[in-house]
């Protein structure tokens, strides 16, 4: 008698969830199309996460991703999940509206292997508990040789204050640890750009949360 | 006053792959050595998400037999139908969420700028689709059969023909990407990537079926391949 996929219950009431699978070195070809060097459609989701009208204090952020040998992960794609300058998730993903809470990017290695997103600096969010949550950015991170994604935050240096108050970021014991979740400002060409490098393995090892 | 959001069925990382699997060597150095951190308590930055219903999908963006060209000519290999529906791990239907899938050609070539394998581009494939999914959580695609592909993992690894699948759900909780595996390929338990898995039942989840009853006679076959994202959990009670 064959199986029935999807349908193996682990409760009496509950499915399994269908398995992760690495997003492999072609994940281009289907979420990054112009990374893959091929013809875009019509609309994309992508980097522009906020047009020059958004509200709220421009930003650029880049970085790369670094694996446990120290090298760059040319093949790495991203994604980004925020809040608006107000705090509020943007959960309507439409690009006629100046501003989207989601976007995505990718480590291009004609351009050192970096990945970068154009956005807008995010309001606090509140935590469960009621207390505010430092400005952060989500990013999830697939690539070949991830066999599912990793998922991390992304704060700024700039938020010293909010930071330290943080239900989240106060909940990491080491400073080492912190450190690795904190993107550091850089003044450059008139733009406010954050760099924040992931690294996947071994020494300043990016925090990565199960949620 | 906050927002409720409901929670999700907590992630059971024992049925994923882990990170670390030896097996398939690109993950050596790509997997994290500490634990993951738990977030004890999700917040709205976890349990909200992107909603694509106004993301302006093309006419062709779910039939890859036409969206490389137009219809200017149709691609090499046996043309399928890939279906299904996307519900939760309660069985409830996942609507309008975005269902994205790309895949090598029938010959097992990528159309991607860094793949260089023996096996030619088509010049009437592309490689990529996307749509939503209907009120009841089922998407369609129009496609040909990839063919499988050698890599350099072991002297001699090959994948089994597969697609990949990426699945937003209700939100960044539930994302997720996969690729789809044949039913009776014989490539499936020799590959480096599934093994990557410990537990059998969890590599049927990553299985497409034959499905005749949905096959078109003369034109095409068809395979179902249903989606299971996390659970979300109503909220029962508050503490106050
Ligand atoms: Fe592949």
């Amino acid at each position: 008698m064959m199986k029935q996929p999807n349908t193996q219950p682990v409760s009496e009431m509950m499915l399994r969830e269908t398995a992760s699978q690495t997003a492999g070195p072609y994940v281009h070809i289907g979420l990054a199309l112009a990374a893959a060097g091929n013809p875009e459609r019509d609309e994309e989701i992508w980097s522009e996460m906020a047009k020059p009208d958004a509200t709220g204090e421009h930003i650029e952020i880049v970085g790369t991703v670094i694996d446990g040998n120290g090298d760059l992960v040319r093949d790495a794609f991203l994604e980004a999940w925020q809040a608006d300058a107000e705090g509020h998730y943007q959960a309507d993903y439409d690009l006629r509206k100046p501003f989207n809470s989601f976007g995505r990017t990718a480590t291009i290695a004609e351009q050192g292997s970096e990945w970068s997103l154009k956005t807008i600096k995010p309001g606090a969010v509140a935590h469960p508990n009621g207390k505010l949550m430092a400005p952060h950015i989500n990013l999830a991170i697939f690539a070949r040789g991830v066999n599912i994604h990793l998922q991390t935050r992304l704060y700024f240096d700039d938020e010293v204050e909010a930071n330290r108050e943080c239900p989240v970021l106060s909940r990491v014991e080491s400073d080492n640890r912190r450190q690795t979740l904190i993107a550091k400002r850089e003044e450059a060409d008139g733009i406010t750009r954050y760099r924040f490098d992931i690294r996947l393995q071994g020494p300043g090892e990016t925090i990565f949360f199960d949620f | 006053m906050q927002p409720k959001y409901n929670r999700f069925v907590t992630r059971d990382r024992n049925w994923h792959p882990p990170a670390y699997a030896p097996g398939y060597k690109t993950s050596v150095a790509r997997s994290p050595q500490q634990a993951l951190m738990s977030m004890q308590q999700p917040t709205a930055s976890e349990l909200t998400g992107p909603d694509f219903s106004h993301l302006r999908v093309g006419p062709y963006d779910n039939d890859l037999l036409m969206n490389f060209t137009q219809g200017e000519g149709l691609p090499q290999g046996e043309r399928i139908i890939l279906f299904g529906r996307v519900v939760d791990q309660f069985g409830k239907p996942v609507p309008h969420t975005l269902v994205e899938m790309w895949q090598a050609n029938a010959g097992g070539r990528y159309r991607h700028k860094k793949d260089a394998y023996l096996a030619p581009l088509d010049p009437h494939f592309g490689g990529v689709g996307r749509c939503l999914t209907d009120d009841q959580g089922f998407y369609r695609f129009r496609t040909i059969k990839p063919g499988p592909y050698p890599w350099p993992n072991d002297v001699n690894s090959w994948r089994p023909a597969h697609i990949h699948v990426s699945v937003m759900g209700p939100s960044i909780s539930s994302r997720l990407i996969t690729q789809m595996y044949f039913e009776g390929d014989p490539l499936i338990p020799l590959c480096p990537i599934v093994q990557t898995l410990k537990d059998p039942e969890a590599v049927e989840t990553m299985v497409g079926r034959l499905d005749m009853a949905n096959s078109r006679p003369m034109d095409c076959l068809a395979y179902r391949f249903n989606i299971v994202v996390r659970g979300e959990l109503q909220t029962f009670f508050e503490n106050q």
